[in-house]
């Protein structure tokens, strides 16, 4: 069914279809519609769960990781500050092996309070142990947090779906809703691997000696390494049954094109209007958009990019000192193989808007430049400010 | 053969749930009180811990002292954690999902972890009125980590970071009286000196079904304090008979039963342990002052 819904609506939407038991939250904009639609289907019974509001960000990870370890399906909403507070039970989940799925909703953070889009607080979780899905309409947030959770409880990960701040959380589009009966079909009852069990008691992460800890963190790289041959799989299923597949990355018009820009979230939607543009001018540029960043994927980028002569990353991040973070993660994932060059960009942070011209300026510099710059080059940035 | 009828030893339940083979230092008070605490609880309990000394001592994989579900949680959230385990399985239970059983959730911490990094996602837990049963054990610092001062180490002791002469200048931070502040069913305290009390306390927590309750059990640590380990529970009833720790309840944060007595001179109780060995004379008088204020304050409330 065809419904007009707020991003943050076609998440918690996706959690209702999904059975979710619990969901444990607390405050924080700009993610607050996903919590505060999900606490109205608990009260009003369309989502048979629990919503606990708890007293910190903290507390509502590790909440929901008393469900998970209990055998409950578990969902939580958090962004920026409230992400960065939960950071150590972010590890205690993967390193838990729980299938927790989250919704992050891609704030900056503070001081320079600001409530606006950029992706550095999710990317600052990259090494967390968590599979990052970057979305970028809101028929892929609701269809990626159902997939989600298929991921999440084959491989005994934590799973990040991750939405733009206002340009996507509070976004009204038209999505198509699934009918509760396919998604029971796609998504059945969780079956837990192991749960506390009074009948079949465990201790749960206890001590882990010099002896075993390295196994398991192994366990948890090979898991991670079974993440994109899974989710193809489990997209083909979703594709049969729903008609729609996103992939690892969605390349646009990349077969032959000598310029490729790689970005995620919402500036691929304008991205894709630029390399429309730019065809019709008669450029062959293309687009990438990687969705899926943890983990990263290796073999679909170097497949995509295998013909490229250059390539462009737009980033809505920065690590400090280092530049543009999918920038570097390309780069990394390229070596050995394609040696294409790789020109960093960093726009958008804060909320600053990507405009046509931004992604224009990007595809311009990237043509008229020889060798890319060893650092990440800013746009739109007013210099004045800087003096 | 009647007389050993009453020997502490034969009212206690045999069963174990908390088994030996653990690491915990000679004479740690601590382990026998968990010991004694998960015999009153039983084999239908489930219990999400804090990092901390009975963390360490009793999970080292693929070891386990946990005759239950057991799950460490890292340092402040264990009340979180068995909170959603508690909703969690409850819902699943009222689905049918899971078979209908009177579980009893349990979270346990050590004083710093329940007095000091814990106390915001406690306060949470006690707001919302889970079914759970929180145990805090007091060594009075945290000794996993070596001996370091906590809101809960009373005045005038030393510890790695209040030195010798720079011994703690702040009272213990009264962990009960904030607890009865949130208008809980129950909030006790206990100690392993006096096992039938402890266990009578924990079963009376057992069997209230709503709301979160309180234990907050006195556990001497040889190592942290100074002692021999043959002395801990003589130490752990001096705490008791000097008033230093006294024995209560208070139900509904309002009604206070005082369960213990003794007038020994505090000066007995810190004579024996290292950590007050830089106090004066002087200074023990002005903890024996604050002790009898506090006994005063206490038996003005069981009063009424």
């Amino acid at each position: 069914m065809k419904t007009i819904l707020e991003g943050s609506q076609a998440c918690a939407e996706a959690v209702r279809l999904a059975r979710v038991q619990v969901v444990s939250a607390y405050p924080i904009t700009p993610q607050t519609h996903i919590v505060e639609e999900l606490a109205k289907f608990c009260s009003d019974g369309s989502l048979n769960g629990r919503f606990l509001c708890v007293e910190s960000e903290h507390s509502a990870m590790a909440a929901v990781i008393g469900a998970a370890a209990g055998g409950v399906r578990t969902f939580t909403a958090s962004s920026s500050q409230g992400l960065a507070l939960m950071h150590e039970m972010l590890h205690w989940a993967a390193g838990g092996r729980l299938p927790i799925v989250m919704a992050e909703v891609n704030r900056a953070l503070g001081p320079g309070w600001n409530l606006w889009a950029d992706q550095t607080d999710s990317l600052a979780q990259r090494d967390t142990g968590w599979i990052q899905l970057y979305c970028a309409d809101g028929q892929e947030v609701l269809d990626t947090t159902l997939q989600a959770y298929r991921l999440a409880e084959a491989v005994n990960l934590p799973v990040m779906v991750i939405l733009d701040a206002f340009f996507l959380s509070h976004t009204w589009e038209p999505v198509d809703l699934p009918a509760q009966e396919e998604v029971d079909q796609f998504l059945p009852p969780y079956a837990p691997r192991f749960r506390m069990d009074t009948d079949h008691p465990q201790s749960l992460h206890g001590v882990a000696p010099i002896g075993v800890y390295m196994e398991m963190r192994r366990s948890m790289q090979l898991a991670m390494e079974a993440v994109p041959e899974l989710l193809e799989r489990i997209e083909e299923e979703f594709f049969a049954r729903f008609g729609r597949r996103y992939g690892p990355v969605e390349p646009y018009l990349c077969d032959d094109a000598d310029v490729i820009l790689v970005t995620s979230g919402t500036a691929a939607g304008t991205a894709r209007v630029v390399v429309d543009q730019l065809r019709a001018e008669g450029q062959k540029a293309g687009l990438l958009r990687i969705r899926m960043f943890r983990p990263f994927p290796v073999r679909s980028v170097h497949e995509v990019l295998k013909s490229a002569l250059k390539v462009a990353v737009l980033d809505r991040n920065c690590s400090f000192g280092a530049g543009g973070i999918f920038a570097s993660e390309l780069r990394s994932a390229l070596q050995g193989g394609n040696p294409v060059p790789v020109y960093s960009y960093i726009a958008g942070l804060g909320g600053r808007d990507i405009t046509v011209e931004t992604i224009r300026d990007c595809f311009a510099l990237t043509r008229g430049t020889d060798r890319p710059a060893i650092e990440s080059v800013w746009l739109g940035v007013k210099e004045e400010l800087l003096k | 053969m009647d007389k050993f009828s009453v020997f502490s030893s034969r009212l206690v339940d045999k069963s174990e749930n908390f088994t030996s083979g653990h690491r915990a230092c000679q004479g740690c008070a601590e382990a026998l009180a968990v010991r004694h605490v998960m015999k009153a609880l039983g084999r239908d309990t489930i219990v999400a811990m804090a990092t901390g000394c009975m963390e360490i001592i009793s999970s080292p994989l693929p070891l386990t002292s946990w005759k239950v579900p057991w799950i460490h949680n890292a340092f402040e959230n264990p009340s979180a954690v068995i909170s959603r385990c508690e909703s969690g399985m409850k819902a699943m239970m009222r689905k049918g999902k899971i078979p209908q059983k009177k579980i009893n959730f349990v979270a346990m911490g050590g004083d710093g972890a329940t007095a000091d990094i814990g106390m915001g996602p406690l306060s949470g837990a006690l707001e919302r009125g889970h079914d759970m049963v929180y145990v805090c054990y007091d060594n009075e610092a945290y000794m996993n980590t070596g001996v370091q001062r906590s809101s809960s180490t009373p005045w005038g002791a030393s510890t790695m970071t209040t030195p010798g002469a720079s011994w703690k200048r702040t009272q213990k931070k009264n962990i009960v009286e904030i607890m009865a502040a949130h208008r809980i069913p129950y909030t006790a305290t206990a100690n392993i000196a006096f096992p039938e009390d402890l266990e009578r306390k924990l079963r009376k927590a057992r069997s209230i079904r709503s709301g979160l309750r309180f234990i907050h059990l006195f556990a001497s640590c040889p190592t942290g304090w100074g002692f021999a380990p043959a002395d801990a529970i003589k130490i752990s009833r001096m705490a008791v008979l000097s008033r230093a720790f006294p024995l209560y309840e208070v139900e509904e944060g309002e009604r206070y039963t005082i369960n213990s007595g003794g007038d020994a001179p505090v000066y007995d109780y810190l004579r024996m342990q290292n950590r007050f060995r830089r106090l004066s004379d002087g200074d023990i008088a002005m903890i024996q002052e604050h002790v009898n204020r506090e006994w005063e304050r206490l038996n003005r409330k069981a009063r009424g």
